[in-house]
This record gives structure tokens, C-alpha cells and sequence, in this order.
């Protein structure tokens, strides 16, 4: 932990350095998905609502997910960017040190520009709780709580699971990001509107509506039934993490240097 | 001109080295497609009559054509090895060169984006062209509107590469390519449609859309080839693409040379 305190804080003043670079690419941060929110604004503003969802109830999913987005690409860029390990064969580097490879590799890179993003969806979230009429209790406020964490757990199992390929593929693949973008575009909208095999694979083989869809219909009071199952809905989600990390071992096993 | 082919040949068979790559993008840009369309379906099963601007067929049509023409529009297709030279002062070697750098590196671009969408463009048409229902992309209404979308679309790569000189040229001053690039873009793919389609927009985002150079390159084309725009007004509406193109060149021309005058490379 102390280590990885370390790492962040190297990272941190040596990304101050390009100070002007540094402030617009947060303000750019800021805005990417401020432009996307804008379109889901615009979208509900034409069309007054989707399916019996509001706009204030489709906002709170959106800031959800892209919270645990940006947090995890704020932290665990370095997985990410993996593939730049391995094609400079920096990766051999890593291996002789002896600390534990995952948390090298997550100290190998943080994006702190990436507070933009962050802040922009705590507004959103803001703005969408001030305006539900939730009745909220410590329950749902936990509930919530998990909903972010356990999604950070997920895009970063999704960022290790491509890192890994990159032991055999040595190039990145563009293909991640139907997981990781797509998976944040998807599930900013309600999972019932999608068709089944969508919601089918975005529950049961990439969990994301584990943490977003389901317990949030527990938050809006939509659900009938025991609460405990859908607060739990979090946590089972995460365990999506657990295949990720053994495969990351695995790979590291047959890890073999490009050689330059 | 013929060094300009030759640039062009030389960045075209670079980008088709990465064949994998490209089938990984078609499968990335479907499921997008997808996604995207999804959202729309559940928006318009509702009925509301608020969106008679547009219609869903003509929506999947564009929602397509933005998957399909992705090289074609998106302004953050940057070429780092730009961003490099003018970084590290490797600049110096292409000032050795003779022939113009603007147009050196115009051609690179418009090599390098059209390279891009000819591996792109003919496996996700074929896919979209057989999809079942809601998701397929129709043919255009009339050949004549087919003739213009293409012209039109054309016409917006240009404005594209144009655009997009202009990012290369500020990093002149920035010298970090990041940030400048991301604030520029973030607007200009707002306003060609990118996130929403312009024909949804409320009436004064479209007034703005309208004043930009942005949505000559996406929006415009794509809503000719679904017959959203006819083709009588569309004929009409080339000239201003066209003027935006020059006034962009120019621009893009006189500020370059401008950073040039400026340019102090330390020696090494």
C-alpha cells in the first residue's frame, strides 16, 4: 500500500510538469462526457421520457457508471496501457523487481487528468439525487455506494483480462473496447430497454447490470420481493473480478520478452 | 503530384498491414451501431410525435454511416508521429524536404483516414445491408441522392483533413499535443452529429450546429444519403462545403507559415 502511495504521488508531480497541457486535458476530461450527458439531456428533452423512466432516474444511472469509469481509469491505467509494457519490453524490467507484478503494473501509469471526468459525474449524480424523490436510508445509501466501487472492480477486470492478451497478441486490441466503452455507453441507460441477448450478456458474462441496473430499480423503490438480493446484486458482480486476476497469473507464467 | 500519390500509396499500404486490427474495429463499430440504434427503437416505440423531424429508418441510416465513415469524420484520428516531429525538433527534416509541408501533410492524412475506411467501410456494409428488422440500413431513395452523398461526403473528408490540420498546427505553440486536441474535438463532434444527430437537437443547438464548419462534414452527407435532405437542396447546399474548405485551407496555409517563421529548432 505504502508502495503504491509512492507510485501515485511520483506520477502526480511528474504529470504537473506540462502544466497547461495538464489543466486543459482535465477541463477536456470534463467535457467528453459532458457532451454525451448533454446528448442523453437533449434525447429526453425531445422525447419527454423512455419507457416509464425519467430523466432524473436514467441521470442517476449515467452518473453511476461513469463514476466507476473514470475512476478506474484514473487508477488502474497502468493495466490500460499495458500493451506499451510489453512492445518495449519494459515489462522484463518489472519481473526482476520483487513486488508484486499487479501492483507494479498498476503504479506503471495513473491519469490524474481523468479528475475532469470525475467531477463532472459526481455533478451529475448530484443533481440527479437532489431532484428523485427518494426516501433514503443507510441501506441505499451503502447500496450505492457499492454500486461504484464493484463497478470500478469490474472495467478494471476487463482492463487485466485484455492486459493479459497482450502476453500472446504483444499489440493491443481494439476490441476491449466493446467491454469497456461500450459497456460504459450501454449501461447508461436502463438494461430493459436493450434486446435479450444484450441484457443477457451484460448480466451474466460481464456483470455490469450486477452493479447499475439492478440494484438501482432497489434504490428507486421499482422492486418487489427481498431487498437483500438486489443490494447484494453488487457484490456478486465484482466477483467477475476473481477469473480476471487468475488469468492475469496465468499469463505472467507464460510471459515471454519481445527481446528488445 | 506524384510525390503526393506515392505519400499517399506508402501511408495506404502501412494501414493495411493492420489487417486483425481492423477486423476488431468492424466488430467494436457494429456493436456501437447496435447499441446506438437500440436507444433509438426504445425512444421512438413510444410515439410521441416530436420527432417527426426525422424519421427511425432514417435515424439507423445515420447511425450506420457514422459507424461505417468513422475514419472519415472523427476529428481525434491523430497521427503522433506528427505530434513528434514537432515536438522533439525532428522538424527540421521535413523543412529539408522539397515540397510544401502543408500539403505533405494533408496528403498523409487523407492517405491514412481513406486507408482506414476501405478496410472498415465494405465488411460492415455488407453486414448492416442483411440485418433483420429495425437494424438494417436502407438503400437511399434515388441514385441521384446516392451521387450526391457520395460528392458530399467527399467533400467532407476534405473539411475534415482541413480541421485537423489546424490541430497539428496549434501544437506549434502548445507544444502538448493532449489537450488542445481533446477541447476541439470534444465541440466539433458535438456539432457534426456525432453524439446526437443534428436534426434532434432544439432549435437554437441546430442554429449553432448550422454556423460551425462541423456538421458540413457528417451531419450533411449522412442526412442526404437517408433523402432527409432532398436532393434538389442539397445541390444547393455543396457551395457552402466548398467555401469552408477553401477558408479553411487558407487559414490553415497562412498560420502554418506563420508558426514556421516563428520555429527555433535547438541543435542536437
Amino acid at each position: 500500500m505504502n508502495l503504491y502511495l509512492k507510485y501515485l504521488s511520483i506520477q502526480f508531480r511528474s504529470q504537473l510538469q506540462y502544466r497547461a497541457s495538464f489543466w486543459l486535458l482535465t477541463l477536456g476530461q470534463f467535457f467528453i462526457p459532458f457532451s454525451v450527458f448533454a446528448g442523453l439531456y437533449l434525447l429526453f428533452d425531445r422525447f419527454g421520457q423512455l419507457q416509464s423512466w425519467s430523466f432524473f432516474e436514467v441521470a442517476l444511472i449515467f452518473g453511476v457508471i461513469h463514476m466507476a469509469f473514470s475512476v478506474s481509469e484514473c487508477f488502474a491505467r497502468g493495466f490500460d496501457a499495458f500493451s506499451s509494457l510489453i512492445v518495449r519490453g519494459d515489462f522484463d524490467r518489472l519481473l526482476v523487481r520483487p513486488r508484486s507484478m499487479a501492483l507494479q503494473v498498476l503504479g506503471s501509469q495513473f491519469e490524474f487528468t481523468r479528475f475532469g471526468r470525475m467531477l463532472q459525474s459526481a455533478v451529475v449524480l448530484a443533481w440527479a439525487i437532489a431532484n428523485l424523490p427518494i426516501d433514503w436510508s443507510f441501506a441505499k445509501a451503502v447500496t450505492l455506494l457499492l454500486m461504484i466501487a464493484c463497478g470500478v472492480l469490474i472495467f478494471t477486470g476487463i482492463y487485466m483480462l485484455f492486459a493479459t492478451m497482450c502476453f500472446w497478441t504483444v499489440q493491443g486490441l481494439e476490441v476491449a473496447n466493446v467491454f469497456t466503452d461500450g459497456g460504459r455507453e450501454m449501461a447508461q441507460y436502463p438494461l430493459n430497454i436493450y434486446g435479450r441477448w444484450v441484457k443477457m450478456f451484460f448480466t451474466f458474462v460481464i456483470p455490469f447490470g450486477c452493479v447499475n441496473y439492478l440494484p438501482m430499480l432497489y434504490i428507486l423503490g421499482r422492486t418487489s420481493g427481498p431487498s437483500i438480493g438486489y443490494m447484494a446484486m453488487p457484490l456478486a458482480g465484482a466477483l467477475f473480478m476473481l477469473p480476471c486476476l487468475l488469468i492475469w497469473r496465468i499469463g505472467v507464467r507464460h510471459y515471454r520478452s519481445v527481446g528488445s | 503530384m506524384r510525390v503526393f500519390v506515392s505519400i499517399w500509396r506508402l501511408r495506404f499500404l502501412l494501414g493495411m498491414q493492420y489487417r486483425t486490427a481492423a477486423l476488431a474495429g468492424v466488430a467494436t463499430q457494429l456493436f456501437f451501431g447496435l447499441i446506438f440504434i437500440m436507444i433509438y427503437v426504445a425512444f421512438y416505440a413510444q410515439g410521441s410525435a416530436n420527432a417527426a423531424d426525422i424519421s427511425l429508418e432514417q435515424i439507423v441510416s445515420y447511425v450506420w454511416l457514422q459507424q461505417i465513415f468513422l475514419s472519415f469524420i472523427m476529428l481525434w484520428y491523430r497521427d503522433n508521429e506528427i505530434f513528434q516531429l514537432i515536438t522533439s525538433g525532428n522538424i527540421a527534416y521535413e523543412l529539408c524536404r522539397p515540397f510544401g509541408i502543408y500539403s505533405f501533410w494533408y496528403a498523409k492524412l487523407l492517405g491514412q483516414r481513406l486507408s482506414a475506411a476501405v478496410l472498415r467501410c465494405l465488411p460492415i456494409l455488407f453486414v448492416v445491408y442483411f440485418l433483420p428488422g429495425p437494424y438494417r440500413l436502407q438503400a437511399p431513395p434515388s441514385p441521384a441522392a446516392l451521387t450526391c452523398f457520395l460528392l458530399s461526403l467527399l467533400l467532407g473528408l476534405l473539411l475534415v483533413v482541413s480541421v485537423s490540420m489546424l490541430i497539428y498546427i496549434s501544437v506549434f505553440w502548445t507544444m502538448s499535443p493532449t489537450g488542445s486536441t481533446l477541447v476541439i474535438s470534444v465541440a466539433g463532434e458535438f456539432f457534426a452529429g456525432m453524439i446526437i444527430p443534428v436534426p434532434l437537437m432544439p432549435e437554437w443547438l441546430q442554429k449553432t450546429a448550422n454556423f460551425l464548419p462541423f456538421r458540413w462534414s457528417a451531419d450533411f452527407p449522412f442526412r442526404v444519403y437517408s433523402g432527409q435532405i432532398p436532393v434538389r437542396e442539397a445541390i444547393g447546399q455543396i457551395p457552402a462545403q466548398l467555401l469552408w474548405i477553401a477558408a479553411l485551407l487558407a487559414f490553415g496555409g497562412w498560420s502554418l507559415r506563420r508558426a514556421l517563421r516563428k520555429l527555433v529548432v535547438q541543435g542536437g
